[in-house]
């Protein structure tokens, strides 16, 4: 019996729990000096001076740099002529009058933007150092919110002539909605959200004999040498990027950002390892954040339930510089129709900058906003028309017989079960007796009232999958084998799971089998973990990998048994090679590698692919108490269908982690500005990500409908969160819906619920 | 993240505290230091000096002492929550303590500490208001004691002079048995957006100005016979909460309105 | 000023910056990393480890504060090496999958660990209560808490084993 499919504990788990694992702040380089960043303080201003001598004179400092020390960078990227506007698929910060500075040179746009560096002999002598550094800010217009960006009266990129970065999309056809009987249009926001990953920014280096060697906590080591390689002049062979644990990134550590740019900058500048880990407070203000989308939806349809059309119009929020800034709304607007079989939908983005924290990829990475936006819509349709949404979107979800459907957004969905997951879910969750619940509290007047809300997704995964992911797998004299995988674990489990693709295909068992990523040194080539893409390639690159060792295995222990390959077989279960038909004849991996001679018993493996849809359905069950506002979530259903499972204990926990942040969108978590752009939610205290105390346990249903590669799978890590948060907004909604409320805006505090029943008891 | 840089003493008595403190500039004592630490890691607070008093364990007990119990200021918040004789005798600040921050800090930081620090927003100043509390002092001139309606002055003031620590909370045992406490959040962990101590007759607000303050208006309409639900529609009478990120000033009102009705009705269900 | 803290039974001796935190004390002087530092208001738990058998944030703790007193850390949970040495609460986290990055995981064994000590069978929901001062955001938290309540479970069936030994004997 194969091992894929069961159950298997991690084997990362052991060192973690006694241990502990080792984070950037956990390494001790040999005359390791600390880093502090300098920050600004206002959302918007020019810099008319810094003056570090207080700072240089302060103990333990070893350097106090700023801009003007940023002599020995790269030569800048050649301009290629497209005057600072980007391919808007590929996610690459926009160049020409965009640019983004490493150190802020004469101007800053965000509270937070790194202004100058002090490194000292240790952190404590960093933070004092950090507060004699003297800059003087001339304070212009903060430009804070959407509307302000659009107007333009102040501009953060003057030789820009403009804010809004970049558009795209399809222009508005209001003719596909005549003909509809019911059209329903409302703009709400897909609010700005914090990554808070347990572990924050956090990178150290060395530059010894010409060698650069930089530790960074990041999800790309592959991705962040080049970098490196381009903005410091250096070719690739001179630098070596490691990932050594990594305590959560959620897409907001794909490569490296400014910060931990200048500090492997500053070791090669200054001749000295230093190491820099982030304050919580500075990972508030720096660290990249999501979503932050105002949406306006448009939908038609007729009172049958049928939808007709569906439009989707987004203004991105980008924060201060545009580095995914065309990206993200590109990946919404790709997803707009969700699973849906709409005949006309269509969607398109404007992208602004304003003096905020810098937005890039959280959990998602634009996949929820298209969700949240259709799973509303959707509701407001249902709630229009008379309609129960479950039957709504059981009307509209796209058959079973049409995969590969053809999006009207664009991309193919490869396969689905869209129907078969809603009935599933609604069937788990005891969908009537919870409308029945629902009635009687309503009747008797209760002042908690129960809300059902759900989602229907589909999401696409491994969106870049011709770039595709690598793998080499040796199996060594002894009978060990070591794995490099080009993919980038930061909790995700793929040393267990590679282990087991190898154990299930050659019988070399798991703790026989190392697992080394995101070391430049020894995986020169690879992507690395965002996007939900790497079971689907850099597992599928894995098992291609053992398929070509077995292959050439064959050859071997034919060799040596004397026998013609045809008649060789693998036992699995013994991890042995025999002659078929005779027991006796048996060769140990360990045999067959010995016999491979000096070029080993290896393959490599560059696997690339196609995009793939994995789709579910979500109910929440919310309790509100209509005196308070206040919404609590008591039970919380999925059907979460990335295909085959290869270890459930990992698809399960990734399942978990997405349904939590979701569900933290939907109710607590918001990042917030005042009017003149200082931040209301830099610390954990105002910053309410969630805690075990505001959930319950999930509960998760099973579903696999395969995709079309060796092992069957499609991303799970991002689906949760994407499945979550509409379905728990919508439960809000539906809680107190028989008050007369349709809407109401994420987080769904007790405030903003009060509000809206007060709201809609007025027009009643 | 760190604070600014400061001198660290450590009393092994009352007494020893005092003198230290009288010797220094800008001196702040040390109990559990979980008001005072986050602060100085802020560096929104930055005293010269640390007086560590923590170690005074003569300063934490809990006692009968017939007419009213006695909490020494030291006592931490978990053992004053677990008390058994807080339980039977005086359950809402049992209750109340059990509810402030999460097991850590209620293992570190004291009553005494927390209302030596008059944070509106935080739980047992309110409390002991609604207990009609008398704390007891010693300072540098001797032993005083002060009513806890006198010694909440405003937002991180109190009537507590330069080197003067709380040794003890004196609170009579309550004539009326009926007592809630309602804390409202938006998650378990944070602080009151606005809170509720019910103690019989008597009814104090969290957050609902700059000191804990008594709803004297629901405590009037309580005492000339009114329902429950008419006295606390009076909850925010003559009150001015503030408006902040958590909650609008209107909201404030409102709440309190709901939650002293609920704490009202709860507490008459002990009676 | 000199700072003497029993870590995980060795005493650990240091000159060391009167302003110095319990959770610096620790992986600097004590050279013990597992414990993390998540936040700067208290709030993650990331740091939390015993202080005379009580669940304390060492981040708000002055290395002073415990001078005299003992620590214990997760690195000083198990009773040797190998996976028979583990605590029934390490045993439980990895049976039920209640880690992924890790970075939380020192304070939330601590923190779970002191729980147990003070409330040997507690409900789902006093798990969830007494976790709230530690942050997650790999786990969703689901199986942190099947984790605490397994080891619950273990733990109590042990006694109760342990129990049954004696009074046959």
């Amino acid at each position: 019996m194969s091992i894929l499919g069961t159950r298997v504990v991690r084997t990362e788990d052991p060192r973690l729990l006694t241990k502990g694992g080792t984070y950037i702040d956990d390494m001790r380089l040999p005359g390791m000096a600390r880093v502090t960043f300098v920050r600004s303080p206002v959302a918007h201003a020019m810099i008319t001076g810094i003056d570090t001598s207080a700072a240089l004179a302060a103990p333990g400092v070893v350097a106090a740099l700023t801009a003007a020390d940023l002599t020995d960078l790269g030569p800048p990227p050649p301009d290629d002529g497209s005057g600072g506007e980007a391919n808007e698929a590929a996610p690459l910060p926009l160049g020409g009058p965009w640019t983004e500075p490493l150190l802020a040179v004469d101007r800053v746009r965000y509270v937070g933007e790194p202004v100058a560096m002090v490194i000292t002999d240790d952190r404590y002598q960093g933070e004092d150092a950090a507060e004699l550094v003297s800059v003087d800010y001339e304070t212009l217009p903060a430009v804070v919110g959407y509307d302000a960006a659009l107007a333009g009266s102040t501009l953060l990129f003057p030789a820009a002539g403009t804010n809004v970065a970049i558009s795209g999309g399809a222009p508005a056809d209001d003719s596909a909605f005549e003909g509809c009987e019911v059209v329903v249009e409302r703009t709400f926001e897909n609010q700005r959200l914090a990554p808070v990953p347990m572990e924050g920014r956090a990178a150290a280096a060395t530059w010894e004999d010409g060698k650069l060697t930089a530790w960074v906590s990041t999800q790309n080591a592959q991705i962040s040498r080049l970098i490196l390689s381009g903005v410091l002049g250096l070719d690739p062979g001179a630098i070596r990027v490691v990932a050594p644990d990594v305590g959560g990134g959620f897409g907001a550590k794909v490569a490296l950002d400014r910060d931990a740019i200048l500090v492997v900058w500053a070791a090669k500048h200054i001749g000295h390892a230093l190491s820099w880990t982030e304050t919580r407070s500075e990972n508030l203000l720096g660290m990249t954040q999501g979503r932050a989308q105002r949406q306006t939806v448009k939908i038609g349809g007729n009172r049958d339930g049928r939808i007709q059309a569906y439009r989707l119009d987004i203004v991105q929020d980008t924060g201060a510089y545009a580095r995914m800034s065309g990206f993200l709304p590109f990946l919404t607007r790709l997803m707009a129709s969700g699973p849906y079989d709409i005949p006309n939908a269509s969607a398109a983005s404007t992208t602004v900058v304003t003096n905020a924290t810098p937005i890039a990829a959280y959990r998602g990475a634009g996949r929820p906003e298209a969700t949240a936006a259709i799973e509303r819509a959707v509701d407001l349709f249902a709630a229009e028309i008379g309609k129960d949404p479950a039957d709504v979107r059981r009307m509209n979800l796209v058959p079973d017989g049409k995969f590969p459907f053809q999006s009207p957004c664009g991309p193919v969905y490869d396969s689905g079960a869209y129907t078969g997951a809603l009935d599933q879910v609604l069937a788990g969750a005891g969908y009537r007796e919870l409308r029945a619940e629902q009635a009687r509290r309503r009747e008797r007047g209760d002042v908690v009232q129960l809300g059902l809300g759900m989602s229907s997704y589909v999401e696409i995964t491994a969106a870049d999958a011709e770039g595709g992911e690598t793998a080499q797998l040796i199996v060594h004299d002894n009978g060990t084998a070591t794995v490099y995988t080009g993919s980038s674990a930061h909790g995700q489990g793929h040393h267990t799971a590679w282990a087991m693709l190898v154990e299930a295909e050659l019988g070399i068992e798991m703790a026989k089998v190392t697992v080394i990523h995101g070391d430049t040194d020894l995986i020169p080539v690879g992507t690395g973990t965002y996007g939900s893409r790497s079971l689907q390639l850099g597992g599928v690159a894995v098992h291609k990998a053992a398929v070509e060792v077995k292959e050439q295995a064959r050859l071997l222990a034919a060799d040596l048994l004397e026998a013609s390959e045809s008649d060789l077989e693998l036992d699995t279960g013994s991890g042995t090679w025999q002659v078929r038909g005779d027991p006796a004849s048996s060769k140990t991996w360990a045999e067959v590698a010995s016999h491979a001679g000096d070029s080993g018993l290896t393959a490599s493996v560059h696997h690339t692919a196609q995009p793939t849809f994995p789709f579910g359905s979500h109910l929440a069950v919310v309790e509100v108490d209509t005196e308070t506002g206040k919404a609590r979530l008591i039970r919380h259903v999925t059907v979460d269908d990335a295909g085959t499972v290869l270890n459930p204990v990992l698809c399960e926990g990734q399942r978990h982690g997405g349904i939590a942040q979701g569900v933290a969108q939907a109710l607590y978590e918001e990042v917030a500005y005042d009017a003149d752009g200082n931040p209301l939610t830099s610390t954990l205290v105002d910053y309410a990500a969630i805690t075990a105390a505001e959930l319950p346990s999930f509960e998760l249903l099973t579903s696999e409908t395969p995709a079309a590669n060796p092992l069957g799978a499609k991303g799970i890590g991002e689906a949760g969160t994407i499945g979550s948060t509409p379905a728990t907004q919508n439960a809000v909604i539906d809680a107190v819906s028989h008050l007369g409320v349709r809407h109401i805006d994420m987080p769904a505090t007790p405030e903003r619920v009060w509000a809206a029943i007060n709201a809609a008891r007025g027009t009643l | 993240m760190i604070p600014v840089t400061f001198t660290y003493q450590r009393a092994s008595s009352v007494d020893e505290a005092l003198d230290l403190a009288s010797r220094g500039e800008e001196t702040k004592f040390l109990a559990g230091g979980h008001s005072l630490l986050p602060l100085m890691k802020l560096r929104l607070a930055v005293p010269e000096t640390l007086i560590d008093i923590g170690r005074l364990r003569e300063l934490s007990y809990i006692r009968d002492d017939g007419s009213h119990l006695a909490v020494g200021a030291l006592t931490s918040y978990h053992d004053v929550a677990t008390s058994d004789l807080l339980a039977r005798k005086l359950p809402l600040l049992a209750h109340a303590a059990s509810q402030v921050g999460d097991p850590q800090v209620r293992h570190c930081g004291t009553i005494g500490g927390s209302l030596a620090h008059g944070d509106s927003a935080a739980d047992l100043p309110a409390v002991v208001l609604a207990l009609d509390a008398t704390l007891v002092v010693r300072g540098p001139s001797g032993s005083r004691e002060i009513a806890a309606g006198d010694f909440f002055r405003g937002l991180f003031e109190t009537a507590l002079e330069d080197g003067e620590l709380i040794t003890e909370i004196r609170i009579p045992k309550p004539a009326a048995p009926g007592w809630s406490f309602q804390k409202f959040t938006k998650r378990a962990i944070d602080w009151a957006i606005v809170g509720v101590a019910v103690q019989g007759g008597n009814v104090a607000l969290v957050n609902m100005g700059q000191t804990p303050l008594r709803a004297t208006a629901v405590e009037q309409a309580l005492a000339s016979g009114a329902a429950p639900g008419d006295a606390a529609a009076h909850a925010a009478d003559g009150l001015t909460p503030s408006s902040d990120f958590s909650a609008s000033r209107g909201y404030r009102e409102h709440l309190a309105r709901v939650l002293v009705g609920r704490a009202l009705t709860e507490s008459l269900t002990r009676n | 000023m000199k700072v003497t803290v029993t870590v995980n039974g060795s005493q650990v001796e240091a000159e060391v910056p009167d302003r110095t935190l319990l959770v610096h004390f620790l992986r600097e002087q004590a050279g013990l990393t597992a414990t993390n530092v998540g936040c700067d208001t208290s709030s993650c738990g990331a740091c939390t480890v015993l202080l005379d058998g009580q669940s304390v944030k060492s981040c708000t703790l002055l290395a002073a504060q415990a001078d005299g007193r003992a620590v214990q850390t997760m690195e000083g949970l198990a009773n040797g090496d190998g996976p028979d040495a583990m605590h029934p609460v390490q045993r439980a986290f990895r049976a039920e999958h209640g880690l992924q990055c890790g970075f939380c995981t020192p304070g939330m064994v601590m923190a779970a660990v002191s729980l147990l000590a003070e409330n040997s069978s507690p409900t789902e929901d006093e798990v969830r209560s007494a976790l709230e001062g530690n942050l997650c955001r790999c786990t969703g938290y689901h199986n942190i808490v099947r984790a605490v309540l397994a080891a619950a479970s273990e733990t109590q069936s042990a006694k109760a084993g342990a129990a049954a030994a004696e009074r046959q004997a």
